[in-house]
């Protein structure tokens, strides 16, 4: 069964850039429905991501949730000097996730986590105004979690585990602006790597304040993917010595930044709970985008991203509304990682407000189905990348954005 | 839970529909950008090469697509534009047939030599663009080019019969409406309510680029009796102009008129250096000896005789120098032959080195070498005589040589036309372009955009396609704005302009 499910992830897993930079959080319709709230909230076996400490105070002898977010991601640019305007048509984006939790004894319990937090897939129209900086990408990270969570004591409980990712990227642009064969035919490129792998870990604690205060902490390694040999495919390259590109391998470097998130959940009133989770990604460590051409004679592909830690307050509420139906709804801001200047329309984020609404219906004592919605919502922005250049000079890309992403999703939880 | 499941599928469902995120005032709204006065829902491009989108020795595709006339017809879409339709030729290779046998040479491109050095050439393949296949339906792009501007009212300049005599022209063959048509009356018929003409270039282009070797017409009223690379009388020109700008307003289509560059700012005649010949102290002594006779005797001998005039004496002196700087010589037609007198007494030459001195001077500062002269200059046409070097001991034909005598000509025709268009588009409330002084700028010290300087430098300068003649794509991108930022001012419209960095230069390839 597990393997079935994980054969499932790896063939369907592609997430879309929705939140800042490529980090897409859905890792669970319970907690999507509550603003993606769950560091201090024990409720599932979603606590593998969120907090793997909640796991040993789960009631639950075995829990296993699975689940799937349909995401529908829409970037609109306009540039009103010119009237360059283009839409993307990126694929429908169907992240999953599975979590499974065993209570082996009062103070031991052990989880395994399979999760999508990071991805980007965006397809413009093909040779658009910005297509010398991105045509399409597909960008995709796999991360395997097995988990073990001690209790301390009834106020104190620690979890962690080692992380395996497995990701894979393929990418294509146009060489430059104007270069075409004989035909017109733009020149491009398209870099091409999967089974790229690395490990990392997670490690967290939870504190019982009092029976319906509690305070979560979750740390998440940064993790390196490192690509190497990597197929670069050039077409409609001229026949010329002047334009020497060639098929060859490329290597390139792409971070999975750290992530700390602390929080509180707080049962204020029967069957009523409100959650906070504050996110910081220490985004900083994605300085550039750099592709490594083995083929000495293809010029390197330096892209500066020098992005920013950010930040996501996260605030979310659950009403258990009948033995039946559990209802919850939330909100999130999230801060765009994305420094002025280096607005590219592979990522184009700026902040944004997120709200979010899902219930979880009880089929009878074991089942449960869960369902979320997600509504990212970001301001019109005018915007530009200025770190593009053409024989030495810079030739910034600008022009006004605007994105949003729609993202239902469901799952199923067993438990016994 | 039905009525929640219901609930819930209702808000996705409205998820779905408002799916696509909206501009508070998207640029493809109507509205956003403004026509002004003007109408573009049927615009018409009449004029010459320039207008077809030729560029690198050749008509074709790629090169159409990036035409003045097509690059603003994308623009106008946004206020109300059409669509626009170009006579496209059959390839990218540019060639001509005319019943199977080739009539016109395939485009230039940028290949590497032998040596590394990058330099231009025809692009190797067969072309498939018959002119005897004619097109059906009439073009927004009514471009032919090589036309001079009497010839888009000459009834027949587009009968394919006429090609091989060249009474006819073989891009206006493949579309013209008839045999007996003119460029002028299918533009015309289209009823357009918005064109631009840009006509008169050929009219002196062809005397300059063949280094003055045709006629300056002036004074001549009857353009059946010109040759192909004379000189158009200003008063003809007026004529016919003034009659194309009446056939095109008939309707009260509002339009842009646009006057003729300098042509001697191209880098067909800005490549090649007047000076670049280098010789060692011991050869140019040598040479020096060998035309002191030339210089000492016989010059001054035949201002004595007043034969010649002393300043033309001093324009015939020969003087060459040990450095990397000497003119070359050449033949001017413009300067009094003297081989007949030469052979009599009481100089007494022997028939070879008379007709050599002939016509003889030295290349000066004020001379422009057209671009063709490179591959001559330097060279030795008989292998078994390495003394004969082409600029050195053999002097430049005339028409590698645009003199100043010639340039002279040239401007004061350019002159007359600019004022007759000038004048015509004020009489007529049209928009002005001034294509010489924009051409003129991107000579002298270039054209800022966004990735560099757009400057005439040959190849490397953005500008000028590989013809040394005809822009590129960006080249004509930058035209494109100038005529959009005229019809602005003139129409009161807000049509966009383009980002010429996105436009490309030349085309390398090797064969």
């Amino acid at each position: 069964m597990k393997k079935v499910l994980l054969l499932a992830v790896f063939a369907l897993a592609s997430a879309v850039t929705y939140a800042g930079g490529y980090r897409v959080s859905l890792q669970g319709n319970k907690s999507l429905a509550m603003g993606h709230t769950g560091v201090a909230v024990i409720n599932s076996s979603e606590s593998v991501f969120f907090n793997p400490a909640a796991l040993v105070y789960l009631e639950d002898k075995f829990s296993i949730s699975v689940g799937v977010h349909g995401v529908f991601s829409n970037i609109a640019y306009q540039d009103a000097e010119t009237g360059a305007n283009a839409r993307t048509d990126s694929p429908v984006g169907t992240p999953l996730y599975l979590y499974a939790s065993y209570q082996a004894n009062d103070w031991l319990a052990f989880g395994l986590g399979v999760y999508t937090p990071y991805g980007s897939s965006v397809e413009y129209e093909e040779d658009w105004a910005g297509s010398h900086l991105v045509n399409n990408i597909d960008l995709q990270a796999i991360y395997i979690q097995p988990t073990v969570s001690f209790k301390i004591n009834d106020k104190l409980s620690v979890g962690g585990g080692p992380i395996y990712v497995t990701g894979s990227v393929n990418f294509n642009r146009n060489l430059n602006r104007t270069l075409t064969d004989l035909e017109g035919n733009r020149a491009n490129v398209t870099v091409d790597a999967s089974g790229v792998s690395n490990w990392g870990w997670v490690a967290s604690a939870m504190v019982n304040l009092t029976e319906d205060l509690h305070i979560g902490a979750t740390y998440r390694s940064e993790i390196i993917l490192d690509a190497e040999d990597g197929d670069a495919d050039f077409e409609n390259v001229p026949n010329s010595p002047l334009t020497p590109f060639a098929d060859t391998t490329f290597n390139a470097s792409l971070p999975l930044p750290a992530e700390m998130t602390v929080g509180m959940s707080y049962d204020f009133c029967e069957n009523w709970t409100f959650a906070f989770d504050f996110n910081r990604t220490f985004w900083d460590v994605y300085e550039s985008l750099d592709l490594d051409f083995a083929n000495p004679e293809i010029p390197d592909s330096k892209n500066a991203r020098n992005y920013k830690n950010s930040s996501i307050y996260r605030f979310g509420m659950q009403y258990e509304a009948t033995k039946m139906f559990t209802l919850r709804a939330g909100y999130y801001f999230d801060e765009s990682p994305v420094r002025e200047g280096y607005f590219a329309p592979e990522t184009p984020r700026n902040d944004s407000n997120n709200f979010t609404a899902g219930l979880t219906v009880n089929l009878g004592e074991h089942l449960q189905i869960d369902a979320s919605f997600l509504y990212s919502h970001f301001k019109e922005v005018d915007a530009s990348y200025n770190y593009y250049f053409e024989n030495g000079v810079a030739v910034p890309f600008k022009g006004t954005y605007k994105t949003n992403a729609f993202v239902p999703g469901l799952g199923l939880t067993y438990k016994l | 839970m039905k009525n929640i499941l219901k609930y819930t599928f209702a808000v996705l469902a409205v998820g779905f529909v408002s799916c696509e995120p909206e501009f508070d005032s998207p640029v493809t709204d109507d509205g956003f950008y403004s026509s002004g006065s003007a109408d573009f829902s049927k615009y018409v491009s009449v004029g010459n090469s320039l207008t077809a989108g030729y560029a690198d020795g050749a008509l074709y595709i790629t090169g159409q697509n990036n035409s003045y006339p097509n690059i603003m017809a994308q623009q106008f879409s946004f206020v109300g534009g059409g669509d626009f339709t170009q006579p496209l030729m059959n390839d990218n290779l540019g060639g001509l047939l005319l019943g199977g046998s080739q009539i016109a040479e395939n485009r230039f491109v940028l290949a590497v030599g032998p040596n590394g050095n990058p330099g231009p050439v025809r692009l190797d393949g067969m072309p498939t663009t018959d002119v005897s296949n004619k097109l059906s339906g009439s073009f927004n792009n009514m471009g032919v080019p090589g036309a001079k501007s009497f010839h888009l009212v000459a009834p027949g300049y587009g009968n394919v019969a006429g090609v091989p005599t060249g009474a006819a022209n073989p891009y206006f063959a493949r579309f013209a409406s008839s045999e007996s048509a003119t460029v002028i009356g299918d533009a015309a018929a289209q009823n357009a309510t918005f064109f631009t003409l840009w006509i008169g270039n050929n009219d002196i282009l062809s005397y300059a680029t063949s280094g003055g070797a045709g006629v300056d017409q002036t004074g001549n009223l009857d353009p059946t009796s010109y040759g192909s690379n004379d000189i158009t009388d200003p008063n003809v020109f007026a004529a016919v102009y003034s009659q194309q700008v009446d056939a095109l307003t008939a309707n009260g289509a509002k339009g842009v008129l646009v006057n003729i560059p300098e042509v001697t700012s191209i880098p067909y005649f800005t490549t090649v250096p007047t000076n670049a010949i280098p010789l060692d102290a011991a050869t140019a002594a040598q040479l020096n000896a060998q035309f002191a006779a030339y210089n000492n005797q016989i010059l001054p001998g035949l201002v004595g005789i007043g034969l010649i005039s002393a300043e033309e004496a001093a324009l015939r002196m020969i003087n060459f120098s040990a450095s990397l700087n000497n003119f070359p010589i050449m033949t001017d037609d413009d300067l009094t032959d003297i081989t007949t007198v030469l052979q009599g007494p009481p100089f007494n030459l022997p028939a070879q080195l008379a007709a050599l001195l002939g016509q003889l001077r030295q290349v000066n500062a004020n001379d422009l070498i057209v671009l063709p002269a490179s591959s001559v200059l330097g060279s030795t046409p008989d292998p078994n005589n390495p003394q004969g070097v082409i600029g050195v001991s053999i002097p430049l034909t005339d028409q590698y040589v645009l003199a100043a005598s010639e340039q002279a000509r040239v401007t004061a025709a350019s002159t007359a036309y600019n004022a007759t268009i000038q004048a015509l588009a004020g009489a007529k409330n049209l928009a002005f372009v001034d294509a010489k002084a924009a051409l003129s700028r991107v000579a002298n010290g270039g054209i800022v955009y966004d990735g560099g300087l757009l400057t005439s430098q040959f190849v490397t300068g953005g500008a000028f396609s590989l013809d040394g003649v005809h822009p590129t794509p960006r080249g004509y991108a930058y035209t494109a704005n100038l005529i959009i930022q005229a019809i602005n001012d003139t129409y009161d419209a807000t049509i966009p302009k383009v980002h010429i960095g996105n436009y490309g230069t030349v085309t390398v390839t090797n064969n």
